[in-house]
Order: structure tokens, then sequence, then C-alpha cells
């Protein structure tokens, strides 16, 4: 769907030559939610104003939909950028229009028959949840609904592309989370596919299929979030993994209470996104003869499941322990570590 | 009573050079407005970063903005009279004043309608950028409509210059309300005929301000 080859931006300044975006290389399948992840002064809001050339790219390819955006002149550009939706941190819309005449503006540009527009402007309202609020100015609304104008704004043209330039850091956690339910809902029901820059580790987690982790410019790490998340391989994305899932200060936290319990054996178990076994512990209690008891964990939900760590004391007959341990290891998802065999 | 205090005024005059005054400022208001708004828009896409970013053009427009703000009024208005001459063909009356009122007014104008358009967010041009709008498109749907509480307010400032102007070019004999206090009043030395004009000139000056700060606010939706 959106293929970018050795995208590379650099600003030429009289003493030196910044670099914002350094060779990039990444390919965005369609429908996915793709996040890009990283530090301010990283390049990530470079990267995405580079995909609809809001900056001009200094080398590199971009192909959008079998459209070659790096190589359109200004008037295809214009044309080709109807189709590419985009929201903003800071919402960016125009104070002195209303709520409809806001998300009216893209059909204008497009040319788009006034009727049409008026009925095209009543389903985006519909779609965002702003019913009622047609005839506000930008200035009533609250951060949300300034959000939900501009995503119905963006979506005017029926874009098969949305760019999100950190469009929830504005906001606070709440409504962060209505709206990026509802970037989920439009992405499901249009199909689109979101490409979504933030430095809020949260926002991966909740929405996204793929991420990349950009630092200086380049991208250091990418996959599947989930295994980003079990496995953050630098240093930058071990931090962002710790936003959310607490620092690994708790394990030493851990060791103390570990060395508290004298009989069984003490586990780590990782979840990896099954949540068909989220019913595990009382699972095994039934169909093993061992208690088990939970020292500490935290499981977090992500788009594509459960991801957390869990430490469990296992108490016993040994035979028995090892059974439980061989079906989480070969029947579920689980990944279990022994931490302290007490026997 | 109003026969002993002000014996001098002729009610008929007076009234002439009251809609001489209103005729040339708001005439040259509406000049104004126009060569105002070209010169801010040139200075402002011409300018470092803007959408039609060119140093010597951006350089010429903002010399020559400079160089008629330099001018002093009265002389501006002796300096055009071949030009007024030959637009106009009198250098007398009200609409001789017209050129040199806006030829002196709107480079003022333009630097306010400059300022007004830098205060525009660049996040929303960019949102317009991103959504496909032509240069034309955002010059007419957004520069102006989102400027349009300062660029009221700019004219309404500038709209007072102007009224302070054509006393000036009255004086020279442009008419109006400057006119008729200098020939009738001072030369004469009827200086009650001075202290109306010079009321009727304040009065002028509140009503304007009035209309552009009211049409101002109401346009101002943030």
């Amino acid at each position: 769907m959106i293929s970018i080859e050795g995208l590379s931006k650099f600003y030429n300044t009289s003493l030196s030559r910044i670099t914002a975006v350094d060779n990039l290389t990444l390919d965005i399948e369609e429908g996915d939610i793709f996040g890009v992840i990283g530090y301010s002064g990283a390049g990530k809001s470079t990267f995405v104003r580079l995909l609809n050339r809001l900056e001009e790219p200094s080398s590199g390819k971009v192909v959008i939909d079998d459209e070659t955006i790096t190589s359109l002149n200004a008037n295809q550009l214009r044309v080709t950028r109807q189709e590419i939706g985009m929201i903003f941190q800071h919402f960016n819309l125009l104070w002195s229009r209303t709520v409809k005449d806001n998300i009216a503006f893209p059909l204008e540009i497009a040319g788009v028959a006034k009727r049409e527009r008026e009925e095209r402007v009543q389903e985006l309202i519909e779609l965002v949840g702003l019913a009622g609020r047609e005839q506000a100015y930008p200035s009533q609304l609250s951060g949300g609904q300034k959000q939900r104008v501009g995503i119905a704004r963006a979506l005017a043209n029926k874009p098969k592309v949305l760019l999100c330039d950190e469009a929830t850091s504005a906001l606070d956690p709440e409504t962060t989370n209505a709206i990026l339910d509802l970037l989920v809902d439009i992405n499901e029901r249009l199909g689109l596919t979101v490409i979504l820059i933030t430095h809020e580790m949260h926002v991966i987690r909740k929405i996204c299929k793929q991420v990349a982790v950009m630092e200086e410019g380049k991208i250091v790490e990418q996959g599947d979030v989930l295994d980003v998340f079990l496995r953050p391989k630098q240093q930058v994305t071990k931090k962002f993994v710790e936003q959310v899932m607490g620092t690994n200060d708790e394990d030493d936290g851990v060791e103390d209470l570990i060395s508290t319990y004298e009989s069984g054996k003490i586990m780590k178990l990782h979840f990896v996104g099954e949540t068909a076994n989220q019913a595990l512990i009382s699972q095994i209690a039934k169909s093993y003869h061992i208690d088990i008891n939970i020292l500490q964990g935290k499981i977090t939900q992500m788009q594509q499941g459960a991801y957390g760590t869990l430490f469990v004391q296992m108490d016993g007959d040994p035979d028995e322990i090892d059974r439980a341990i061989t079906f989480i290891t070969d029947e579920t998802s689980v990944e279990v570590e022994v931490v302290r065999d007490v026997e | 009573m109003w026969n002993n205090l002000f014996p001098n005024i002729e009610m008929q005059d007076l009234w002439v050079a009251t809609y001489e005054t209103f005729y040339m400022t708001i005439l040259a208001l509406i000049g104004t407005f126009i060569f105002g708004i070209l010169l801010g828009l040139l200075l402002y896409l011409t300018m470092k970063g803007g959408i039609w970013q060119n140093k010597y053009l951006n350089m010429a427009v903002a010399s020559i903005v400079n160089i008629f703000r330099a001018i002093p009024f009265i002389i501006l208005i002796l300096l055009l009279f071949p030009f007024t001459d030959f637009l106009i063909g009198t250098i007398r009356g009200p609409n001789a004043a017209l050129p040199a009122l806006i030829i002196g007014s709107a480079p003022f104008y333009g630097r306010l309608v400059e300022i007004a358009l830098k205060e525009v967010d660049k996040g929303v041009i960019e949102a317009a950028k991103s959504m496909g709008a032509k240069t034309r498109t955002i010059i007419f749907k957004v520069l102006l409509p989102e400027s349009m509480p300062a660029l009221v307010s700019g004219i309404t400032v500038t709209a007072i210059n102007i009224i302070g102007y054509t006393a000036m070019a009255g004086v020279i004999g442009a008419g109006g309300l400057g006119n008729y206090a200098y020939f009738f009043g001072f030369q004469r030395r009827e200086f009650d005929v001075v202290f109306i004009c010079t009321v009727l000139i304040v009065l002028i000056v509140f009503l304007f301000q009035f209309i552009g700060d009211y049409v101002s606010n109401k346009l101002d939706k943030r």
C-alpha cells in the first residue's frame, strides 16, 4: 500500500547539515494501523510530512497506492493530496468557520457540488459523533471535539490513507482513549490505512498493529507491536516499553518477595497476546493438583491481546508442577521462566 | 443663541464641507483597502518561507512601501500634482485628493495587512495544503477570512489617518472640513468656524472607530 525507499531529509544551515530523516525504507500494508514512535527531535513529524510532501524529501521515493508521490508535479500532487487525509496535534481548524463549514472545506477544495457536500458533511458528523454541534465554532468545542472535527475533515474526500501527527498529544488521557477508539473504528469500518506518529507508547499499545521506533532520523527497531513489547532490543525501545509496563525496578522488589517463600517453584509467566488463555491460572489449578499463588504482575491489553508478566509460586508435588509447566509451554503462547526452584 | 455663539457658520457650507470629508474618506478608504491588501499579500507571500518566496520582489515591494511611508503627506500631495492632474484632470476639489490619499495610506495599511497575515496560524495553512488547496484558495478561504478581524481593526486605524489627511489636503484646496476651517475660519479670523469643524472631525473619527470596533468584534469567533 505504502512503500518508502531510501527517504531522507536534510536541512542545510550555514554551518552544518542537519539530517532530520535518514535513509528510511519501510513498507506499510493496506488496512494497517502503523505507529511511529520517538522522542521529540527524532524526526517523526518530518517523516510524516515527507509522505504528502508538506516537506520536500531531499532524496528517496514514496509510493502510496501505486502512485509515486515523489515524482508528481505540483498540480498532480495537489489532486493526490485530496486522497491523503491528515490530522494534527493542534487540530488546525479554521476558527472563522463553523464545524460544518470546516468539514466542508476539503470538499470545496475538491470541487464537490453544494448539495452533495452537505450530505457528505452530515454523514461525517454522524460518523465522528458530533451531531447537534454543526453550527458551533471551534472556540466553543473541547479539545476532543475539535479533534473529531479534524478527523471528519480528514475523511471528507474518502482518503485511502490517514496521517496522524501527534493527534492525541494535546488531549487528556480520557479523551485520548475516546479518539483512539474512534480511529480504530474508522480503520475497521472504512478499511483505511492509518499512519500514526506519537511519543506515547500507550497510544501504540492501544491501537497499533505494527510499530517503528525512530531515533535520530533512523528507524532503529520495527515489527509487530507485541514482539517489540516482548523483546525490545534498543535502549530507546526499552524506555518506551517501560512507559507502559513500568520499570524493571519492580523486579528487584520481587527478589525480596521471592526469598520469603520457602517451598515450591517461583516462576515468571510472560503473556504474549492470546486472549484465549486468560483463564490460564484457574485452568491449571483445576487440571493439576497444585497450589498457585500469584505474587506480583502486570498485564496490559493491546490491539492483539494481552501482554505482561506475572510472578507466581507453584506449590505441590514437583512432578505435577513439571507437568503443569509443560502444559503451559506446549499448549499456550505463555512463556515460562523459572526464577527459583526451592527444592 | 446659535447665531450669537457661532455668528459666522453658514449651514449650507458646513454641510457641503462635511459631505466632502465623508466623500474623500470613504472613497480613499475603499482604494486603500484594495491596494493595501494587495501590498500586504505581496509582502507576506514573497517573504522568506512564504508560498511565493522571492527575495527580490519582496525587497522591491518593501522599498516602495517604506519610501511612500517616509514622505510626509503634505509633501506627497505636492509631489503628486502632475500625476493627479494627468489622472483626474484637475488638482483642486475632493476627487483630486483621492490619488494622494490612497498612495499615502495604502503602504501604511499594507504593513498592517502583512502583520495581520503573519498572525494566521501556520498550522491552518499547512492543513489547507495537506487537503490539496491551490494558492488562490489559501488566500481567499484561509488567509483573508482568518485574519479578517485584524484587517478590519487595521482599516479602522487607517481610516482615522485618512480623515486627518483629508484635512491637510483641504488646506491646499481639496475641499472638506479642513478646507472650510482654513479658508473660512483661520484666514478670515472667524474662529467659531474652526471650532465647529474640529468638533465635526472629532465626531467623524469617533464614528469610524465605533463602526470598526463593532465589526471587528462581530467577525471574531476565536
